[in-house]
């Protein structure tokens, strides 16, 4: 058995890695007040150029880890300059988009050229273990706390002696008047772009070598880690950052001592919840500081919504009603439920994060709930499947709502990283809690839809079925948002402050958004489960979450016919163009990056 | 005074923020080694007009130049290397550097390392209070002495000019007149001095030539000794619609 000690060399040493991505995540939020979600795509990016080198090139260990940091670094550079500087006078969501996006691409990139398939990524150290009081320590360990030493002492004395440095902090610190005193600003992204990517890169790098093993999914579990460290010590705070990857670290390491190695995660993210709620600036922020810069009001991009003619929506629906009837394949009833599926989906999401202003990561947490519940609800009480369903809609809109709660008060990007974590804390939950979830086996043998105890089996029926609650969701949601609680919802997203001064209370319109909201994701969960009959942990996971999010941007944030059409399009295009799978999610992030940059407002335009 | 005497010159600036229209062809110019004032009440476009200065906005017509050169599509940083520099609203220090930092920071665009060191020990005999500060944090400094720094900041570039947005802003009458001061002896070295603000009879007092500003448009300019005596000054920069 291991010692304490062992978990707290352990805890340190991963700390140490993690220190290495949220620095540079705390030097680009101090910058730009941007949380940059492509960090750990630059440490993925920077594992497999290690790999490159390490494994085909045979490069000694200094040399590799020389280039990988400058490799990294010119990524950073790159992302920088063409992703993020031309969005500079845009909307202030429109950068959090970008880097999604970015990341997308990239980690996509990356499993094109290598395979998802792990990969051994050996430290080229010697294998031996010193034994130290009660545990051990072996180079690899050594290596890895002297990189993040060596780091720190150069960012020090980079921040604190060099002209650019100085730069970098007044910059963070006042944004204008560093410029009225002559300082470049976009020099200073560059600068703080390089940096991170570097230190990411070679963070990925060290990673890799200490498990000796990379894979594609890093990439998001870095983020993720890394965001919550930077956050925990106060975001753009750099110490902060670096005190708070080594709590992440030792909270992770003990966790994982007590619990078993599942729970990590679950760790994390239930501190970056604690932090969240009680502290959102962070564990060192003294009260000087401003609070977080309001992100609502010019968060997403004005525009005039395109006018659809009441009868052309209506033989829209006549059309897709009757389509059926036509000699269609099955192959495009089923690409259309699943259009229908996603289009209930986005419905949520365009209310959440649209018309309310709170943008979500984490909605597939949603369809999980709805999932489960149902399934479960008509696999073990044998409840009919249409009840499974609403009672589905129902448990997600209470547990939703219930779990948002904590985070009403928090704003912009803090509410996005508090609804990204608890949608990893769901499925965590759904993976631990093994009695009544049945853990990473998952739940098969779900009974097939069916409506007053008729089997719905076949595509049409399906079809007819998913359709007709889409149709009927968006009908409730069209009335909900002519109603004064559109308008209502409306009013905190352009300004709580304002909002609140006319005496509209955030808790009571944001709670009804999610209820709302919850519902509607969890009914589609609750459909998707008796469709697939066979759901687990992973089944809905963040990468819906963000194509849920691309198909709201696309059709117009806050446009309830705009996210159908939205669905339709991301669903059925790569359909029409028989792109293969692998590619559609690198085409994903492509269509949300030229949005954010080109057509902010979306297809139909925001509301 | 014509336009080749002029250190600075905005003619016909039109501005706009999305619809709405902040300036109406506005020109003014600012004469070397001349202290100008700008005087205006809320919403006149007093700060908006140090923006465009400074090219932290940009005028959708109209000409701005400095030393016969036009600035219109510099950057701020570019601007400043012209001998530009700034005492902005609110003093906008860098609140977690320390005071000796922030008017180190002043001589951002200069290489001249010893000149640099030199000129800092020039400001210590010009604003002597801040000797005992300078590891300080200038977040921790009272209103006052945050007025200073930023003044020591701004002069740290070695300037032409100093456009300076309502520096008795929020101050003890105490420092109201030790800035007004101050002002005074910067401008007898030969820096010439474009402020604005709402404090007319104040401004006045120091000013070689006023405009005064109202929703957009000058409505009254002359030499400061004439308008302080004009009744309607005080009429305009109060923002009376009936006035001027």
């Amino acid at each position: 058995m291991s010692s304490w000690l062992d978990y707290t060399i352990n805890g340190l040493i991963v700390g140490n890695v993690y220190a290495l991505v949220a620095v540079g995540l705390a030097l680009i939020f101090g910058v730009s007040r941007l949380i940059n979600f492509a960090q750990g795509s630059i440490y993925l990016v920077g594992a497999y150029i290690g790999w490159v080198a390490v494994v085909q090139l045979h490069t000694p260990l200094p040399l590799t880890i020389i280039v990988v940091a400058a490799a990294a670094a010119i990524v950073g550079l790159i992302i920088e300059r063409f992703g993020l500087r031309p969005l500079q006078n845009s909307v202030r969501i429109a950068p959090l988009l970008a880097t999604i996006g970015i990341s997308f691409v990239l980690d996509q990139l990356v499993m094109l050229t290598f395979s998802p398939n792990p990969r051994a990524l050996p430290s080229q150290l010697p294998d031996v273990r010193f034994q130290v009081g009660g545990g051990t320590i072996g180079p690899l360990d050594l290596l890895i706390a002297g990189v993040g030493l060596t780091s720190a002492l150069l960012l020090f004395v980079f921040l604190r002696y060099s002209k650019l440095g100085w730069a970098v902090r007044a910059a963070s610190q006042d944004r204008d008047a560093a410029m009225q005193m002559g300082v470049d600003v976009n020099r200073v992204n560059q600068a703080v772009f390089g940096i991170a990517a570097a230190l990411g890169g070679v963070s990925g790098m060290l990673v890799g070598m200490y498990y000796n093993q990379i894979d594609t999914a890093m990439s998001l579990q870095a983020t993720l880690k890394g965001v919550v460290a930077e956050v925990v010590g106060g975001a753009g705070n750099v110490p902060g950052a670096v005190i708070g990857s080594l709590l992440l670290g030792l909270v992770e390491s003990y966790g994982v001592a007590v619990f078993g190695t599942s729970y990590r995660n679950l760790f994390a993210f239930l501190l970056l919840v604690v932090v969240l709620v009680l502290r959102p600036n962070g564990l060192f922020a003294s009260a000087r500081q401003a609070p977080p810069e309001p992100l609502t009001g010019t968060f997403i991009a004005p525009s005039r919504p395109v006018r659809i003619p009441r009868w052309a929506l209506l033989l829209a629906a006549a059309s897709f009603a009757v389509l059926p009837f036509f000699p269609v394949s099955f192959y495009v009833l089923q690409t259309l439920i699943n259009a229908w599926l996603l289009g209930m989906l986005a419905l949520s999401l365009t209310l959440v994060a649209g018309t309310m202003g709170q943008v979500s990561l984490g909605h597939a947490a949603l369809l999980a709930i709805g999932a489960y519940t149902s399934a479960l609800l008509s696999l073990t009480l044998n409840v009919p499947v249409g009840l499974a369903i609403i009672a589905g809609g129902l448990m997600s809109a209470a547990l939703g709502t219930l779990l948002i709660s904590p985070s009403f008060r928090l704003r912009g990007h803090y509410v996005s990283i508090a609804t990204l974590a608890i949608g990893e804390i769901v499925s965590l939950v759904i993976l631990n809690w093994e009695s009544v979830t049945r853990g990473p086996i998952g739940i098969s043998g779900i009974p097939p839809l069916s409506l007053f105890g008729y089997d719905l089996i076949s595509p049409t029926a399906i079809y007819w079925f998913s359709f007709a609650v889409m149709v009927v969701l968006a009908l409730l949601q069209g009335r909900l948002l002519s109603s004064h609680l559109g308008r209502s919802f409306r009013a905190i997203r352009d300004d709580d402050i304002a909002a609140r001064a006319y005496g509209l209370s955030l808790n009571r319109y944001k709670s009804l958004a999610f209820i709302f909201g919850g519902f509607a994701a969890g009914v589609s969960g609750g459909i998707a489960a008796h469709l697939y009959s066979y759901i687990n942990h992973e089944t809905f996971n963040t990468q819906q979450s963000i194509l849920a999010l691309t198909v709201v941007i696309l059709g117009g944030l806050g446009n309830v016919v705009g996210a159908i059409l939205g669905a339709v399009a991301l669903v059925g295009l790569p359909e029409v163009f028989r792109i293969a799978a692998e590619y559609r999610i690198l085409i994903y992030g492509i269509v949300l990056l030229l949005l954010v940059r080109f057509r902010p407002q979306g297809l139909l335009g925001t509301i | 005074m014509t336009t080749s005497d002029a250190l600075l010159s905005l003619s016909n600036v039109n501005t706009f923020y999305g619809q709405a229209q902040v300036h109406f062809d506005l020109s003014i110019k600012v004469g070397r080694g001349h202290i100008v004032c700008l005087l205006g009440g809320n919403a006149s476009g007093k700060s908006t007009t140090m923006k465009i200065i400074l090219g932290l906005v940009k005028p959708r017509s109209g000409e701005v130049t400095f030393d016969g050169a036009s600035l219109i599509g510099l950057t701020t940083p570019q601007i400043v290397r012209r001998g530009i520099a700034s005492v902005p609203e609110a003093r906008r220090l860098f609140a977690d550097m320390s005071v000796r930092e922030n008017i180190l920071m002043g001589a951002f665009v200069r290489d001249d390392r010893d000149a640099v060191a030199q000129d800092l020990d020039k400001m210590l005999t010009l604003f002597p209070k801040l000797g005992q500060r300078l590891s300080q944090r200038a977040g921790s400094l009272s209103g006052g002495e945050q007025q200073m720094v930023a003044m020591a900041r701004a002069l740290m570039s070695r300037p032409r000019l100093i456009v300076m947005d309502e520096p008795t802003m929020g101050l003890s009458p105490l420092y109201v007149d030790r800035v007004l001061e101050l002002i005074r002896t910067i401008n007898q070295e030969g820096v010439s001095v474009f402020m604005v603000e709402q404090n007319a009879s104040l401004a006045l007092e120091i000013a070689h030539e006023a405009y005064v500003l109202q929703t957009g448009k000058i409505v009254l300019s002359g030499p400061a000794r004439q308008l302080k005596d004009d009744p309607r000054v005080r009429d305009a920069y109060l923002g009376g619609s009936e006035a001027a």
